[in-house]
């Protein structure tokens, strides 16, 4: 806008236009929120009915949700307290074992899902990818092993393998594939591109050129991926057993089913403090390995 | 074949090894641990495939059986009941919703609890803190497993298992948000004669709030993923329906219900990247929060 001379009324003419535009602009934004409101509202209101959830079942359900975890937990007298918790604890020699498996397993998964999404990954970076058409077929095939749950791998290839914990490590394995495939990919898409053009300007083959040019790049990237997707399958892997495939939810679905209650109770104590354990164990290892600023 | 632009004589070798050992062997000591670690790598993958009897023949055979499935799931067959189906899936991303909406007001308090800068005390922080990874370190399932014998079958199992474990995850990653905000604008507000309630709510709640909203996105995301498989152990979805089909070996459905469930999370995906864009602009919408990839 051209002022000519800053004159009083000038300066008052400016500050109307300013106070109106604000006041649109307000206005806008009160409009914006108000309706994303309305929406978020609506959309509670159909959820609810869809879903069949009222307050008032939650009120409901809390006191029986009480009583269930009261009769799971035990009586413990402090007089003899060593021999209550031998009593609660009394399968603990059977659950380790268990539990041992559950972490093996996802240790296994964890390195088979990880092998193939190095073999995934670079054909699926926008900066590596051969041709379109690869990175396409990559990045769809992510995808879908990671959209597909866990679970449902398992049901499938616990008819294919048998029960047993083989069905929940391919499981476990194709869906960290998918998982770590998608992050190591797009680990790849945000390196410094200087080092793969010198290796190809020296004549290296498409292998050597990943070997030498991106991976040094990206490992403690992928170091951290495998770590945390360690976490996790530690997690799912004690969910596998509900369909069979192994591990330590075998025994806790059939204390559930069974309804030996204070079992469920240690079983769950002894999930929660491995997974605890773990998750501090990998989250030193992290730090120690790419440093503290860079994670956070 | 590479050539080396500058002569390298066997002296000069000789020298430059002289004067950088290191470029050209590694201490005795770092070998020795190095060798150790993958001998020990190698053991502990030689045991779990001794453990869990994986052999070729083994995994062969398995393959073959997964083969005859696979030819079995085509072609996709809707069933007899689609409106079912529909509906099911409709009340896998109600449970989701609602799941994470509860999730997400239970875990703005906590989240403000969690944090250093807004709670000072450390060992009320620390119990806090603790509780959530409880919450977060047993499984959706398991809640839902627990749940469905606690409130009966259905989805409000579901939800509440939902709104359990993300009460979890959610707690952490808004104390993350909280802990990482910039201290000027708080400052500044405070300089104005602000009380605490009135710092917290111009000083740090507007720079938290875009974060919250995208985190619990990402975690709606996620749990549309994980809440097909709650039906499993009868807390509601569509994962009754797909588990029953495998189950009494219904392939073709089977098939149908999982083609469903891509279609479904891919169009739940593009919404909520969508809203993100809207909500944080495209830098922050791509840093996806590792606790959401699941």
């Amino acid at each position: 806008m051209l002022v000519t001379s800053p004159g009083h009324s000038t300066k008052a003419h400016q500050r109307a236009i300013f106070d109106r535009q604000c006041a649109e602009l307000r206005q806008r934004r009160r409009l914006h929120t108000a309706f994303g409101l309305l929406l978020f509202v609506a959309l509670c209101i159909g959820s609810a009915v869809i879903g069949k959830f009222s307050p008032i079942a939650l009120i409901e359900g809390a006191p029986k949700l009480g009583e269930y975890v009261q009769r799971t937990l035990p009586a413990l007298h402090w007089s003899s307290l060593g021999a209550d918790l031998a009593y609660w604890f009394y399968g603990l020699r059977k659950w380790l074992d268990l539990l041992l498996e559950t972490v093996l397993m996802a240790y296994l998964a964890t390195l088979l899902g990880s092998l193939g999404a190095l073999l995934v990954c670079f054909y699926g970076s926008r900066n590596l990818a051969l041709n379109g058409w690869s990175y396409h077929l990559a990045r769809r095939a992510s995808e879908f092993f990671r959209t597909i749950p866990d679970l449902v791998f398992a049901l499938i290839f616990v008819f294919a393998f048998g029960l047993g914990p083989l069905a929940g490590i391919l499981a476990i394995a194709l869906h960290s594939l998918g998982a770590n495939g998608k992050l190591f990919a797009e680990a790849n898409e945000n390196i410094d591109m200087k080092p793969v053009e010198g290796l190809r300007a020296l004549g290296s083959g498409w292998v050597q050129t990943m070997r030498f040019g991106v991976m040094p790049q990206v490992m403690p990237n992928y170091a951290s991926y495998v770590l945390w997707r360690f976490e996790i399958n530690v997690r799912t892997a004690a969910v596998m057993g509900f369909v069979g495939a192994g591990g330590i939810g075998m025994e806790l679905i059939t204390a559930v089913r069974s309804l030996y209650y204070e079992d469920i109770s240690a079983i769950l104590i002894l999930i929660v403090v491995t997974v605890g354990l773990i998750d501090i164990g990998c989250e030193r290892l992290r730090h120690a390995l790419i440093g503290r600023e860079t994670l956070e | 074949m590479i050539t080396p632009a500058v002569d390298m004589g066997a002296a000069r070798i000789a020298q430059m090894r002289r004067r950088m050992p290191r470029a050209f062997v590694q201490p005795f000591g770092e070998r020795m641990v190095r060798w150790t670690l993958w001998a020990g790598f190698l053991l502990l993958t030689g045991y779990c495939l001794w453990r869990f009897d994986v052999s070729p023949w083994r995994l062969w055979n398995g393959i073959g059986d997964l083969g005859i499935i696979l030819r079995q799931l085509f072609p996709p067959s809707i069933g007899d009941a689609p409106d079912e189906l529909l509906l099911a899936l409709l009340e896998t991303i109600a449970m989701a919703f609602l799941g994470t909406v509860l999730a997400a007001i239970v875990a703005v308090p906590i989240g403000f609890l969690a944090a250093k800068n807004t709670f000072p005390f450390s060992l009320p922080r620390f119990g806090v803190r603790r509780l959530m990874d409880c919450l977060r370190g047993v499984d959706q399932l398991i809640w839902a497993l627990i749940f469905v014998r606690a409130v009966g079958l259905g989805p409000l199992a579901g939800i509440m298992a939902i709104f359990i474990s993300d009460t979890g995850t959610l707690s952490k990653l808004f104390s993350e948000s909280i802990e990482n905000i910039e201290k000027k604008p708080v400052d500044g507000v405070r300089a104005m004669g602000a009380g605490g309630i009135q710092t917290l709510r111009f000083g740090v709640l507007p720079q938290v709030l875009p974060m919250f909203l995208s985190s619990s996105l990402y975690l709606f995301e996620s749990n549309v993923r994980s809440a097909t498989i709650l039906g499993i152990v009868g807390a509601g979805g569509i994962g009754f329906q797909l588990s029953d089909r495998i189950r009494a070996h219904a392939w073709e459905e089977a098939a149908f219900i999982l083609i469903l469930i891509l279609i479904t999370v891919a169009c739940i995906d593009s919404i909520s990247k969508t809203l993100r864009m809207w909500i944080i602009g495209p830098s922050g919408a791509s840093a996806e929060p590792l606790d959401a990839v699941r």
